[in-house]
């Protein structure tokens, strides 16, 4: 099956005069990580914030899983399997990291309205909790309140949430930012491994990361994708050389 | 009811609205550069009131006693703002509520202690009295009409103020993005305090200008601080612009509306449930027009994003 | 933690004055309990709590009032003359400031933040004038109730019973707060107040949460109220006030905001120095004012956050 997992076609949207996403088309198939680089300002948060369901494109469309999601709000796209990490960490800081990720399942589950029974008790959200937990590797640290967690942790457990939800694709938005050595290495392979539950839209500024992980990679200039092609592809191409000369050694 | 009667009621309108201009401007400010919700500015208010009939007291002199108000209250507002607002400033809203609600106590209290329970008098001077025949045959209180143009000057200085001079462009500057005016050397601190001591002096001589003719009472300033909110909620908050548009509209709403509601029901309905029906609604109205504003408009008329 | 329950019951066997004091900390205490429930647990500044507050009393001096009057409230579909009876009383209270809630959270909750807190305070005012210019029921001066209201099985005009009769309901009140802390519910709505963001991307809507929990808090609140009034026999438009408002956020504040007993500690406290301190000075709100604000400068967490610490949220 090659039907892409999450479609955009011509998105454009613009603040005033300036033309954040001009005209925006790309992909992103099954199994594959797909990832989107260029300089700052480009334009890539708005982009993402269009697809997670934060703004509303001025035109355009946007598909995923076989729907067209361009009327659906962050909820309605979350529920459909559209799972998201933040550049700024979004956690409920008070909360224990089982507390987020035993929200996380709540979601998943989809009703939040229960009175009376303690969550924190409900089998099966704890099963499906440690489970995410187990996965990026942080069961150990599961009592731990989440504002004393390392900045690679808070990140681990962004992961673990979005997990919970089962997701059909990934939106990230720079996993990579903060991380040391060490801390990118280890979340590079988690990532590789993971796409082959989901495939993953990525946006990031860690070339070693891209070139490592990435099937394909697209490049926004100006809100625009002026290339999207293999790792050599775009490594090789003049136009994605000349936007970054002085940037980045892509060589 | 004539025609006369309307454009009277249209007047106290305006007056009422430009009194609550001069509270939600300082309101609107200190919100829209320093993004801190005040609740004690109905006790500056309070404050020029008072200071205003003391002075006039003293010195029988009611140009004195307004300019005592503007410095009373402006003080006031300095010293609150160096002791206490300013640690506010990075504390969440709910933090914001109480630590003024707290001085609204304070002030309340204090005031009481000082001055007793019994109002104070300040009496419109003699040449400000008795009434103006206007055109059209229409004889409006000369006082009510020097308020209007009193504030309707003070809104135009402020325009000119935040337009033209370079304390305006800090301050429109520090609206659009706190952390730039810091880095760029401007001295916050400094700025802040001008702002919300201007804030303050703005609600002083309100509250002096309406103490001629209400009584000047401890809590006199409430009313008119939930007012002000409302005036700021639907202007959207942080714009003058804003302040005074809805300023107008709600003191208009609420003249017009006390006045003519009744009337209107008389229309419908026996005379005695008309007129505690239409008092009713009446007393209702401006907080209706709030909610239907802010369904269409939820930042308000003019507010960019809060 | 029960422990600070106990010394209320202390007083049973004492003097009347004692007890009726302690029955005010229990029902402001009740009032504080479902403020706390928006805003501890939901973050919902509500300014305009005392609305429901109101409601309740004027349900109950609605009711009432027709009771002892023999009038009838309304004739149509059946004849109903009002009601002195407490358990349904607190229904129609309970019923009427969950509907007033509803409906002011579903226009407040649209917006968030300042305008949030501004407008839950306009439309407390808004009820608070409307009460004022309702002459039918008093208006501005309040209405009288001369005889408390009934309660199957107990002599309400003695004291201690009226206590023990609050004292349970607030108990209950407490224990289905825990649940609702601690449940799924609970999770979510806690988790809206600290990541608005987070819980959207874990497909639960916010919106729906905070409005439930505003309805369910302006209920408990409504109850409080009813049972103010029965108190006080007198029901009055202060009850609606935005001091009202004030005051019980003040009783959350001083006990600690979001804990369980943080609402019963507060309001304890804030009786304890409103006679003690009110015997020393006319002017004790000024002490009430400088203590308030140093707690929000220097000892967030209230007084239980002072005696406990910082805990894990939700635990």
């Amino acid at each position: 099956m090659t039907d892409p997992v999450l479609r955009v076609e011509n998105l454009s949207k613009s603040f005033g005069a300036l033309k954040a996403s001009n005209d925006i088309s790309l992909d992103l198939r099954p199994g594959e990580i797909h990832a989107l680089i260029g300089p700052n300002g480009a334009g890539k948060s708005t982009l993402i914030k269009q697809i997670s369901g934060s703004l509303k494109p001025d035109t355009g469309r946007i598909e995923a899983l076989g729907r067209d999601i361009t009327a659906l709000d962050t909820v309605a796209r979350a529920r459909l399997g559209l799972g998201r990490t933040f550049q700024i960490s979004s956690l409920a800081m008070e909360f224990s990291v089982l507390q987020n990720v035993v929200l996380g399942a709540l979601g998943a589950r989809g009703k939040a309205y229960g009175l009376f029974r303690n969550v924190m008790k409900d089998k099966a959200l704890l099963t499906t909790a440690q489970e995410a937990l187990k996965r990026v590797g942080l069961q150990e640290a599961a009592q731990q309140r989440t504002s004393d967690l390392s900045h690679g942790q808070r990140r681990q457990l962004e992961v673990a949430v979005a997990l919970t939800l089962k997701p059909r694709l990934f939106l990230m938005d720079e996993p990579m930012a903060g991380l040391g050595a060490s801390g990118s290495k280890d979340l590079t392979a988690f990532l590789d491994s993971l796409r082959h539950e989901a495939p993953i839209l990525l946006v990031e500024h860690d070339m070693d990361a891209v070139f490592a992980l990435a099937d394909r990679i697209s490049v926004l200039v100006y809100g625009e994708v002026i290339a999207t092609g293999s790792a050599d592809e775009i490594r090789n191409n003049p136009e994605v050389r000349r936007a970054y000369l002085g940037e980045e050694d892509l060589a | 009811m004539s025609l006369i009667l309307i454009l009277e009621q249209v007047l106290n309108g305006l007056q009422f609205g430009v009194m609550l201009f001069l509270m939600a401007a300082g309101l609107t400010l200190v919100f829209g550069v320093m993004g801190l919700i005040n609740l004690a500015h109905g006790a500056l208010y309070m404050v020029g009131a008072f200071a205003a009939a003391a002075v006039a007291g003293w010195t029988g002199s009611f140009v004195l006693a307004l300019m005592a108000s503007l410095a009373a209250a402006a003080a006031a507002g300095a010293l609150v703002e160096v002791t206490v607002i300013r640690r506010l400033y990075d504390r969440d809203h709910l933090d914001q509520v109480l630590a003024t609600f707290a001085l609204i106590l304070i002030f309340s209290e204090g005031t009481r202690w000082l001055f007793g329970s019994f109002p104070l008098f300040l009496d419109v001077p003699s040449y400000l009295s008795g009434p103006v025949t206007l055109p059209g045959g229409i004889q409006y209180p000369l006082y009510r009409l020097a308020i209007i143009v009193i504030g309707l000057v003070v809104g135009a200085g402020l325009f000119w103020l935040i337009a033209r001079t370079r304390i305006g462009v800090q301050i429109r500057a520090g609206e659009a993005d706190r952390e730039m005016i810091a880095a760029l050397g401007v001295d916050i601190s400094k700025l802040y305090t001008l702002v919300f001591a201007l804030g303050a002096a703005l609600a002083g001589l309100a509250g002096a200008l309406v103490g001629a003719i209400q009584s000047v009472q401890v809590g006199m300033g409430e009313p008119v601080l939930i007012l002000a909110f409302v005036v700021i909620v639907i202007g959207g908050i942080g714009s003058i612009k804003g302040a005074l548009v809805g300023a107008l509209l709600v003191g208009l709403t609420d003249t017009l509306g006390g006045v003519f509601l009744p009337q209107l029901f008389a229309l419908m309905m026996e005379p005695a449930s008309a007129a505690s029906f239409g008092a009713s609604l009446a007393s209702m109205l401006i907080y209706i027009l709030m909610a239907a504003v802010l369904l269409v408009r939820p930042s308000g008329l003019f507010g960019g994003s809060a | 933690m029960a422990l600070l329950l106990v010394p209320l019951m202390a007083w049973k066997m004492d003097e009347p004055f004692l007890i009726t004091l302690a029955t005010k900390v229990t029902i402001l205490a009740l009032a504080g309990v479902g403020l706390n429930i928006a805003l501890g647990l939901g973050g919902l500044v509500s300014l305009g709590h005392a609305a429901f507050f109101g409601i309740g009393g004027y349900a109950m001096g609605i009711l009432a009032s027709h009771a002892q009057n023999y009038e009838p409230l309304f004739s149509w579909p059946f004849l109903f003359e009002g009601s002195n009876q407490m358990p349904l009383i607190w229904l129609v209270a309970v019923l009427a400031s969950a509907a007033a809630a509803l409906v002011i959270g579903a226009l407040s909750l649209r917006t968030s933040g300042v305008y949030f807190i501004m407008i839950t305070l306009a439309f407390g005012q808004m009820l608070y004038y409307f009460t004022i210019s309702w002459s039918a029921y008093g208006g501005e001066d309040g209405l009288s109730i001369w005889v408390r209201n009934e309660m199957p099985g107990v002599n309400t005009l003695d004291p201690i019973q009226f206590f023990a009769v609050t004292f349970v309901i607030l108990c209950l009140t407490l224990w289905f707060a825990a649940r609702v802390a601690q449940s799924a519910f609970g999770l979510a709505l806690s988790a809206a107040r600290q990541s608005e963001e987070r819980v959207e991307t874990v497909g639960l809507a916010p919106f729906k949460l905070r409005l439930i929990a505003f309805v369910i808090s302006g209920a408990i609140t409504g109850l409080a109220g009813a049972l103010f009034a029965d108190l006080m026999r007198f029901v009055s438009p202060t009850m609606l006030s935005w001091h009202t408002s004030g005051e019980i956020m003040i009783f959350v504040i001083l006990g600690g905001v979001g804990r369980l007993y943080g609402p019963v500690v507060g309001a304890a406290v804030y009786i304890l120095l409103e006679h003690l301190l009110g015997g020393i000075s006319e002017y004790w709100q000024i002490f009430l004012g400088l203590l308030l604000l140093g707690m929000v400068l220097f000892a967030r967490g209230g007084l239980i956050g002072a005696l406990l610490g910082r805990e894990v949220a939700h635990d």
